[in-house]
């Protein structure tokens, strides 16, 4: 018994080694999102390129699909274009949600949704263009709802507008592969 | 001496107008969102506040603080409006739960530990000692009656 109670600190010790460790390796963004399983938040925001059109979470139903934010001054959204435009091949539908970022009036010059129009078409010509649509969020109003902390970010959205996946971070084969693409099969089942 | 007070002034100015960039009802609002910018995490630049940071992600959440706010909501309203989107990750103070749970134990736990132990260690070194000294006692007591019966 005495002997036994001897190796009591070692045992702690370990045991703190090892979590501590474990800490090293695991990534500090990898975290549980709030909009998980819960529909997507109300909207009512213009498309893109045909302004006139505004899109509604319920016009979205019937399918699943990936919601993509980006932007074209985010240098990893430009770079996972590529690798989206495959995806889209494979018959995966994706909808761009357009990322704009905040201006400052005292310096930044005011928006100009045809500077941009041209901006985002000719950055989708170079990479390829994923994309069924964009919905523009340009008050990042829709992006704040679903907890959208930067771009890239992805969201799997099922038949009935349920977020199931929150991915943030760019999306590339590996990551297709081992995370999302399982994601996608489950909820694309009818 | 005119120069001098002219220059503080028109620095004074300067303060004052930064300080007022942010339009409140009263100082009760100005006030809660100050602690409620302090006390909310970025979620992009993460260990900064999101009055510290510039991240757009902090700008647009500052903003939406700044709405709520002046909506009059109050601050556990403005608090779960955040934690509803970002999850608790987002509040620099943690919510009881069974997960966080162990923040809470796991120091008053080792404390009892600790104090058991040494409480435990004390008392048996007390015993051994008490030990030790009736020992002593019966054989200093067998010493003395050798020493008489040898005597006569």
């Amino acid at each position: 018994m005495r002997k036994l109670f001897f190796y009591v600190p070692l045992v702690l010790f370990l045991a703190l080694t090892v979590f501590l460790l474990s800490g090293l390796f695991s990534d500090p963004r990898e975290r549980e999102s709030a909009s998980l399983n819960k529909a997507l938040p109300e909207f009512a925001l213009a498309d893109l390129m045909q302004p006139q059109q505004i899109w509604t979470p319920q016009q979205l139903h019937g399918e699943t699909f990936l919601l993509n934010v980006w932007g074209t001054w985010c240098p990893t959204c430009n770079a996972e274009l590529g690798y989206l435009t495959e995806l889209r091949k494979q018959g995966i539908k994706i909808v761009g949600l357009y990322y704009e970022l905040p201006r400052d009036p005292a310096f930044d010059a005011p928006f100009n949704l045809k500077v941009l129009q041209q901006d985002v078409a000719q950055k989708l010509q170079q990479n390829g263009d994923p994309y069924q649509f964009n919905i523009l969020d340009l008050e990042r109003r829709l992006s704040l709802d679903l907890g959208v902390s930067g771009a890239p970010e992805t969201f799997l959205i099922d038949s009935n507008g349920i977020v199931r996946a929150h991915h943030i971070g760019d999306i590339n084969p590996q990551i297709w592969r081992a995370k999302l693409a399982p994601l996608y099969q489950q909820w694309s089942q009818p | 001496m005119k120069y001098a007070i002219g220059t503080l002034l028109l620095l004074l100015s300067a303060v004052l107008n930064a300080q007022e960039m942010l339009q409140f009802d009263n100082d009760s609002q100005r006030d809660l969102y100050r602690s409620l910018t302090a006390e909310l995490r970025c979620p992009q630049c993460q260990n900064q506040n999101i009055a510290d940071s510039n991240a757009i992600v902090a700008v647009d959440m500052r903003q939406k603080t700044y709405e709520l706010v002046r909506q009059g909501q109050e601050r556990q309203q403005v608090l779960d409006y955040m934690i509803n989107r970002y999850g608790d990750f987002v509040h620099y103070q943690p919510p009881l739960n069974r997960y966080t749970l162990w923040l809470w134990l796991s120091p008053v736990l080792m404390l009892t530990l600790l104090l058991g132990t040494a409480i435990y260690r004390r008392s048996k070194q007390s015993q051994q000692n008490v030990d030790t000294q009736s020992e002593l006692n019966t054989e200093l007591d067998q010493l003395i009656k050798r020493y008489r019966s040898k005597k006569p």
